[in-house]
């Protein structure tokens, strides 16, 4: 496989976690974005393979599975057992002014090219072009956990900024030391637990898993 | 075998202790002996190291491998630490043996695991900042010393009187540190520049040259910073709230030798750090100085709480002390080391014979408390024939600290007016004109002391008993009087043999102010003092101390000869028969015409309310109320807390409670740093 189709599969690959990152944004129901969190995670997986033959950075591999293994399999898992037991899996979030929320993230998008534009210049590696979708990636998670009043949907929003940063840690130097990317996934599982413990806390409390209710919590003064 | 070896030896012996408490909590008797015992002993071997350094005149210096990478501890150990050393060691070996009394009585109410626990902490706090020799270390080791005494402060915490002034004290102290923090950022920013992080140790900041704008910044910023731990005025209101509610042996600890380690700092920073000042500072400190002393005494004299009125007074020492150092900054920054080191060793005696007369005084006031459970003063008296040792120890702590001879109190006062009269000779014209007038205040108020501390010591212990149950009052134990005793002991040495004294502390200003005392001031050997030449000024305190127990004796032996000419009537009666304990002199009768005087400086209120059913001039009951408080709560800190307050609601209005809202905080911010970097 030459260098020019693993780019070009490289780009497309981004293309594919940007379209999933916006679908995030403005999916209703909790199993689809259930589903467009593991797909995104699979293109990721696949993209980090591609990078890892090409650059013949075998570590890379490792971080493939690692990402197929607990952002495609494990955590959606969890996330579905949660949802299940919790009982939301039929519940529709209002996802409150879609086309406003999708231009502020097309802006974001293009602020993102904006930004990489002199290290697309610099960079010399295969991934160069998908820095500005990795960045945008991290923002378009931002801006869902902002928008989204679900306390399971800004996990999913927290998750896929993760996505976002490891995808720019591959496409800006063609990824981090191994180390590190075994420190990264074991955080983002124990997370994942430790939101499933909050999750019903949350509930018991408030009776619902609407973070507007925590309002409730602030001093009054 | 070195001095320092010694020191740190002392310090690390408190930490150990500090492991024993859980070991020992069940077995708190126990726990009170092993622990006050180390701390005694760890005080004895830091006492040692001091008198060794200061004596020996060696600078040790040693760099310790902790702390943060590439950041390791300095420390050092030289005359001006030596001192402090001998100052914080004598004092904490006298109250350690006191405590183990002390702290006994206490068991009968709490556990007193925690107050072991932070008194051991306290004394290596203390030690650990005279011997840090980088501000990162320094810092630490003060943050250790304030923060084991806010909660020996709060030692008695299911009463809220106790835990607002633990907070009044730690707010104040970290409003100092702070100050201090900057102080020291100021200096070692200036002397190794922002290329390396060296400057943070004072041995760069000793060797840098200072602009004099940065240094003037510096300067009061540190000034500040200590003044704050000091208790100067406007910063001392924490000071009479915390040491009445502290126990007894803390408060002198406290008010003995913490207070102090301010003054160490200011004279580091001062002679040791910047080195090279104007002459304007030392003016300003030394007005400041003489308001401290004079609104001290006068607040002193106000008060009814025995330990309070003590507060105050500390309050006063430390103007005291103030002035000698600010004289010795004059002196120095117009090049007279000799005057310089007069006044530097007057500042400096003056801080050892607090730290003796103070303890000595707290002490007692601890021990009457332990036998009454009163600290007001109002509801006592009487106490000399139930306490008649504790009530001589007293006494010789209130002549002390009157600055009556042959105590040490006067050598010190002494030194310091003797500092005064040089200043003549000093080329600003300025200065020539109001130095005399600090002279006089200063006068004013060592006989204002005089007339606060007979007032504290006629109404406690002469008299009559005034409050309610008198039946359980018992004398100090053993371990309490031992501790009294020594520190009365020494009070009365350091009164006595002040030319040794000086001679000792000969190489600490050498190495300051560049100036000798010691050849001048012990020329006609112990016997006489005199400080720049005997035909200024010569006090010989052995003769004194002799003429006076002779005079005394010979008075008592004429009265006794004759017979008849002693009566034996009821106390305090004033000439009137059948007079109750109630309609007796009392302390606020006895302030009252200060009160008068000064009133203005205080914010007074006086109720009176007569009862009478029938007619006025047949009145039942008389209800008299009198406050007295401190102007500057309305002056200057119920302001500052109000804006403070106001302040955090408007901030708090950032707070909506909503994580959306947060999330879009640092959203924001990282856009608006992503465009702007």
């Amino acid at each position: 496989m030459s260098t020019n189709i693993a780019a070009q599969m490289n780009s497309v690959l981004a293309a594919l976690v940007l379209l999933t990152a916006f679908g995030l944004l403005v999916q209703r129901r909790v199993y689809g974005l259930l589903h467009l969190f593991a797909w995104q995670g699979l293109f990721l997986s696949i993209s980090t393979a591609v990078v890892g033959f090409v650059s013949s950075q075998h570590h890379l591999y490792i971080s493939s599975v690692l990402t197929l293994a607990l952002k495609v399999i494990v955590l959606p898992y969890i996330l579905h057992t949660l949802i299940i037991r919790l009982k939301i899996h039929k519940e529709v979030e209002t996802v409150v002014n879609v086309p406003a929320t999708m231009l502020i993230g097309i802006a974001l998008v293009i602020f993102s090219y904006h930004l990489t534009a002199p290290i697309r210049d610099l960079s010399t590696l295969v991934t160069k072009s998908t820095i500005a979708v990795a960045l945008a990636t991290v923002m378009l998670g931002l801006l869902m956990m902002i928008t989204r009043r679900h306390a399971v949907t800004q996990i999913i929003g927290f998750l896929a900024m993760e996505n976002g940063l490891f995808f720019a840690a591959t496409s800006a130097t063609y990824g981090m030391p191994l180390v590190v990317e075994l420190g990264v996934a074991l955080d983002i599982l124990i997370a994942a637990f430790i939101f499933g413990i909050f999750f019903f806390h949350i509930r018991e409390t408030f009776d619902s898993l609407d973070v507007e209710q925590m309002a409730m919590l602030k001093e009054e003064d | 075998m070195s001095p320092f070896v010694l020191a740190s030896f002392s310090i690390l012996l408190l930490l150990f202790s500090l492991v024993l408490a859980p070991i020992f909590a069940r077995r708190q008797r126990l726990l009170i002996y092993v622990s006050f015992t180390l701390a005694a002993f760890s005080s004895l071997t830091a006492l040692a190291a001091g008198i060794w350094t200061v004596g020996k005149g060696s600078v040790e210096s040693y760099i310790l491998l902790l702390g943060l990478p590439e950041l390791p501890f300095h420390l050092r150990l030289d005359p001006l630490s030596g001192f402090f050393l001998t100052v914080i060691g004598l004092l904490g070996l006298f109250v350690s043996i006191y405590s183990i009394g002390y702290v006994k009585g206490i068991l009968s109410h709490r556990p007193v695991t925690s107050l072991v626990i932070f008194y051991n902490l306290f004394i290596a706090g203390m030690f650990m900042v005279i011997v840090a020799d980088d501000a990162f270390f320094f810092l630490i080791s003060w943050e250790v010393m304030a923060a084991s005494s806010y909660f020996l402060v709060m030692f008695e915490d299911e009463r809220a009187e106790n835990r607002r002034a633990a907070f009044t004290y730690l707010l104040i102290a970290h409003v100092g540190a702070i100050a201090i923090l900057l102080s020291f950022g100021v200096m070692a920013g200036l002397a190794t520049g922002f290329e390396s992080f060296n400057g943070y140790t004072f041995d760069a900041m000793r060797h840098a040259e200072f602009p004099v704008r940065w240094a003037t910044a510096a300067f009061f910023l540190a000034f500040f910073g200590f003044a704050a731990k000091a208790g100067m005025i406007p910063l001392h209101v924490w000071l009479p709230e915390a040491h009445p509610v502290a126990p007894s042996n803390v408060s002198a600890l406290m008010s003995g030798v913490m207070l102090k380690t301010a003054i160490y700092g200011i004279i580091r920073v001062t002679f040791d750090l910047v080195r090279i000042f104007p002459w304007w500072w030392g003016a300003i400190v030394l007005a400041l100085g003489l308001i401290t002393a004079v609104m001290g005494i006068l607040y002193a004299i106000m008060q009814q709480d025995l330990k309070r009125l003590l507060a105050y007074s500390s309050v006063e020492n430390i103007g005291i002390i103030l002035i000698g150092v600010s004289l010795a900054m004059v002196f120095s920054s117009f090049q007279m080391p000799v005057f310089s080191a007069l006044a530097l060793t007057a500042s400096l005696y003056h801080v050892l014979n607090h730290a003796m007369f103070k303890g000595l005084l707290f002490m007692g006031a601890g021990a009457v408390l332990h036998a009454t459970g009163e600290r007001n003063m109002e509801r006592m008296g009487g106490l000399i024939h139930k306490m008649p040792w504790t009530s001589a120890f007293f006494l010789i702590g209130c002549i002390s600290i009157s600055a009556l001879p042959p105590f040490n109190g006067f050598v010190s006062e002494w030194l310091t007016f003797q500092a005064f009269l040089l200043s003549p000779a000093v080329p600003s014209p300025l200065l020539k004109l109001l130095i005399p007038l600090g002279a006089s205040l200063l006068a004013l108020t060592a006989a204002l002391a005089a007339t606060c501390f007979v007032k504290a010591f006629g109404m406690t212990f002469l008299g009559q008993w005034r409050g309610h149950h008198p039946q359980h009052i018992h004398e100090a134990d053993g371990t309490m009087k031992t501790g009294m005793i020594l520190t009365a002991v020494t009070c009365l040495c350091l009164g006595i043999l002040p030319t040794i004294v000086i001679g000792w502390m000969d190489t600490l200003t050498e190495q300051l102010t560049g100036g000798r005392l010691a050849s001048t001031a012990g020329e006609f050997g112990w016997l006489w003092l005199t400080p720049i030449s005997h035909a200024r000024a010569s006090y010989s305190a052995p003769l004194i101390f002799l003429i006076i127990p002779a005079v005394v004796s010979l008075v008592y032996l004429f009265l006794h000869i004759r017979k008849k000419a002693i009566h034996r009537v009821p106390l305090w009666d004033c000439g009137f028969q059948k007079i109750t304990t109630r309609m007796q002199y009392t302390g606020t009768s006895f302030s009252m015409p200060l009160r008068r005087i000064f009133g203005f400086l205080f914010r007074i209120r006086e109720d009176v309310r007569i009862e009478a059913p029938r007619h006025k001039a047949f009145p039942q009951k008389i209800h008299y109320r009198l406050r007295v408080r401190d102007r500057l709560w309305e002056w200057f800190y119920n302001p500052v807390a109000d804006a403070s307050f106001w302040l955090a609601r408007r901030v708090g209005r950032l707070q909506q409670g909503r994580i959306q809202v947060y999330l879009i905080y640092s959203f924001v911010t990282i856009i608006i740093l992503l465009v702007l970097l």
